[in-house]
């Protein structure tokens, strides 16, 4: 004990140490030449890693944004793929600059952990899958269900609060990653296996035989993904939170990857102030005033991001829903840039 | 001395400035710490608990203390079972039976040269592949019921006269010393033996069961019962349990067949002879003569093999069973947030743990030691 305990303690004190050097995330990224991400590494349309090694989603989409807006190159990411268990404490440690990794906001995360949230990229809620063998149509069947979930996350709390909250009993199985939960899952340990609605729809597709399952239509609980950045660096805190706004704002300009140049010549001054071409608004952030446009440039705007990863144009077919634009009827709404 | 005492110092300010640098950075960083969070509600299930446990109720203590209790059982029932498993194979390695022994080598090599984590997720899948769902559940004979979601047996209820009943088995086993006792005093007097194995068998088994059947036998059994989704009722062994208490208990066996083999042959063959010069057979010679010399090269290695075998529990992360560090350096860290506390009282319980199972296996080293006259 006597030689152990400074060492663990030592080795915790560095780690911590590490941290507060790096209180100025924006100079320390440039200087490295690179932005380091958490992400999930095993989720399809968030964060997952193609046969070819590249790294696809919704998520990684976004990282790239930023690494697009302050080196004008989408590809100057590291990607670090977390388990939910591992992913705070990584950001804590100042192992990443940013956590986009399909993470819900909540108050005691917000407060207690030395993080900030910057901006909502997905309005999710959790929801159950079930092999159409049990016929069973609604959650409020799965009375005295084994349920097979992945530990640290806010689907686990939530589990034992909708199962509570509806007089019913529940036998949950917890596991460190979402991969052993679904494996176990797809062995008939459990019932039902539950996550976030947009991770059931991927990890479906997963299983041997996705027709075999089906998603029940209860959303048991609000989801609001976010990416996380460490508490008390305002400048990067805002250069995270306007990357996902610009992207909203150019969406319903209607500037895309496409037409982005040709919208430089507009004499619209909403898409002028957002191209950089009016304004010093890049400038006040940090970065160059054309970090919108090299955004929209390299990874498009947030509507092609959706589409491309998790929408129409993936095989997850998720619709908008929430996540459409405020002026179609959902929840995104990008501030002015003014 | 004094070398030693400035050494003890340097290390002594040194653990205070990393434990104060550590204080301040979680402040900097506005990183809650502190045990604050020890009394706040867990919010979460587990799926095996000993002590009365709810997600609704229940804190972030109790389920610390739940994690504790699994991994407590987890290590208990492995050691007991690998020992024996260890105990028997490695007798069998030194067999002259030519099968026997080559078979015992067979599965040591096979099973200490192959990962544990490998080995447990092989059972892992093993026996949930292997075991039917819940529609073609295996019902075995007492009105047990065997399926993937587990083991479940019928859970006996005792009635009020469940004390007299203890009572009686309390003095069945007391009886059964005594009378060996009064054996062993008279073969040394004598020289005749007494049978004891019968008389005590009859009063551990015979006394309570006397007791039991006047009283009227107060015991019902709450017999597991196939609901829709899942068995209810009953006493619920888990896969996740039965499948590292297996893992580890097999593995830990094979190192622990080495250990009692190098045991039995640390002690020289003249001993064997000897004993079997005075007339003594190859049983009575390895349980009379042979064992009680070995175990005092046994104990040192076989205490390592114990606290490999605790350590090694803590893999239950890998296929979901709720132990102390799935659970609590697990959920809890990861709801809470405070890596550094929950780490670190993590570790202070592996110690604890470690150092007591030392502690207690010192006390049987003494016990097996020469006893100088």
């Amino acid at each position: 004990m006597n030689r152990l305990a400074p060492a663990i303690a030592l080795a915790m004190a560095f780690a911590l140490a590490a941290q507060s050097a790096s209180a100025q995330t924006l100079a320390a990224v440039k200087d490295r030449g690179e932005l380091i991400c958490g992400a999930n590494g095993t989720l399809a349309g968030f964060g997952m890693p193609d046969p070819q090694g590249n790294w696809t989603g919704l998520d990684v989409d976004f990282c790239r944004a930023i690494a697009a807006a302050i080196f004008n190159d989408p590809t100057k990411v590291k990607f670090v793929p977390l388990t939910a268990k591992d992913r705070f404490t990584a950001l804590q440690s100042g192992e990443i600059d940013v956590l986009s990794r399909n993470t819900t906001w909540t108050l005691s995360r917000d407060t207690s952990l030395g993080l900030d949230f910057a901006a909502i990229t997905f309005f999710d809620g959790q929801g159950f899958m079930v092999r159409k063998a049990l016929k069973v149509s609604s959650a409020l069947e799965l009375n005295d269900a084994s349920v097979c979930v992945q530990q640290g996350t806010t689907s686990e709390l939530n589990l034992a609060d909708y199962f509570r909250s509806n007089y019913m009993s529940v036998k949950t199985v917890v596991f460190a990653t979402g991969d052993e939960a679904l494996k176990a899952y797809e062995s008939g340990r459990c019932d039902a296996y539950t996550t976030d609605s947009s991770g059931l729809y991927g990890e479906r597709l997963q299983l041997a035989e996705p027709s075999q399952h089906v998603v029940l239509p209860e959303i048991i609980s609000k989801e609001p993904l976010s990416p996380a950045v460490r508490h008390g660096d305002n400048q990067w805190t805002d250069i995270v939170r306007w990357t996902h706004f610009v992207m909203l704002d150019a969406e319903e300009l209607g500037v895309n990857k496409g037409n982005v140049d040709a919208k430089l010549k507009s004499d619209d001054p909403e898409i002028r102030r957002l191209l950089g071409v009016e304004g010093q608004y890049g400038e006040a952030l940090g970065l160059t005033n054309d970090w919108a446009y090299r955004i929209v440039k390299s990874v498009g705007n947030y509507g092609e991001s959706f589409e491309r990863n998790v929408g129409q144009g993936s095989p997850l077919k998720i619709v908008r829903g929430l996540n459409a634009l405020w002026t179609k009827g959902g929840l995104q709404y990008g501030p002015p840039i003014r | 001395m004094a070398i030693q005492i400035a050494l003890v110092v340097v290390i002594g300010a040194l653990a205070y400035g990393a434990a104060f640098n550590v204080a301040q950075n979680l402040a900097r960083a506005h990183i809650a710490s502190g045990f604050g969070f020890w009394n706040n509600t867990a919010g979460f299930d587990i799926s095996q608990t000993l002590i009365a446990y709810s997600a609704s109720t229940s804190t972030f203590g109790r389920a610390f203390w739940v994690g504790l209790l699994n991994t407590l059982l987890v290590a208990a029932i492995g050691i007991v079972l690998a020992t024996v498993l260890g105990v028997v194979i490695g007798i069998a390695r030194l067999s002259r039976n030519w099968l026997v022994a080559r078979l015992a080598g067979g599965y040591v090599e096979l099973i200490r040269n192959v990962p544990l984590l490998l080995q447990l997720l092989f059972w892992y899948n093993a026996v949930l592949k292997s075991l039917p769902l819940l529609r073609g559940s295996v019902a075995l004979p007492g009105g047990a019921i065997l399926n993937n979601r587990g083991l479940f047996l019928p859970r006996p209820a005792f009635g009020l006269d469940f004390s007299a009943f203890l009572t009686a088995l309390l003095a069945g086993i007391f009886g059964a010393l005594v009378l060996h006792n009064l054996a062993r005093r008279r073969r040394e007097r004598t020289g005749a033996e007494t049978p004891v194995i019968g008389p005590a068998l009859g009063l551990i088994i015979g006394l309570p069961l006397i007791v039991f059947v006047l009283a009227g036998s107060p015991v019902t059994f709450s017999m597991p019962q196939i609901g829709r989704f899942n068995v209810s009722g009953g006493i619920e062994i888990l896969p996740e349990f039965a499948a590292l208490v297996f893992a580890l208990s097999v593995y830990t066996a094979a190192f622990i067949a080495e250990v009692v083999r190098a045991g039995i042959l640390s002690v020289s063959g003249g001993q064997t002879e000897a004993a079997h010069a005075l007339g003594l057979r190859s049983g009575a010679t390895l349980r009379l003569v042979i064992f009680p010399q070995a175990m005092r090269v046994i104990i040192p290695p076989l205490t390592s093999q114990y606290l490999n075998l605790i350590k090694n529990s803590s893999l239950a992360v890998a296929i979901g069973y709720p132990d102390l560090v799935q659970v609590f350096a697990g959920s809890v860290l990861n709801i809470t947030g405070q890596a550094v506390e929950v780490i670190a009282l993590t570790m202070a319980v592996y110690l604890a743990i470690s150092l007591f199972t030392s502690l207690l296996m010192n006390l049987c080293a003494r016990s097996a030691a020469i006893a100088e006259r």
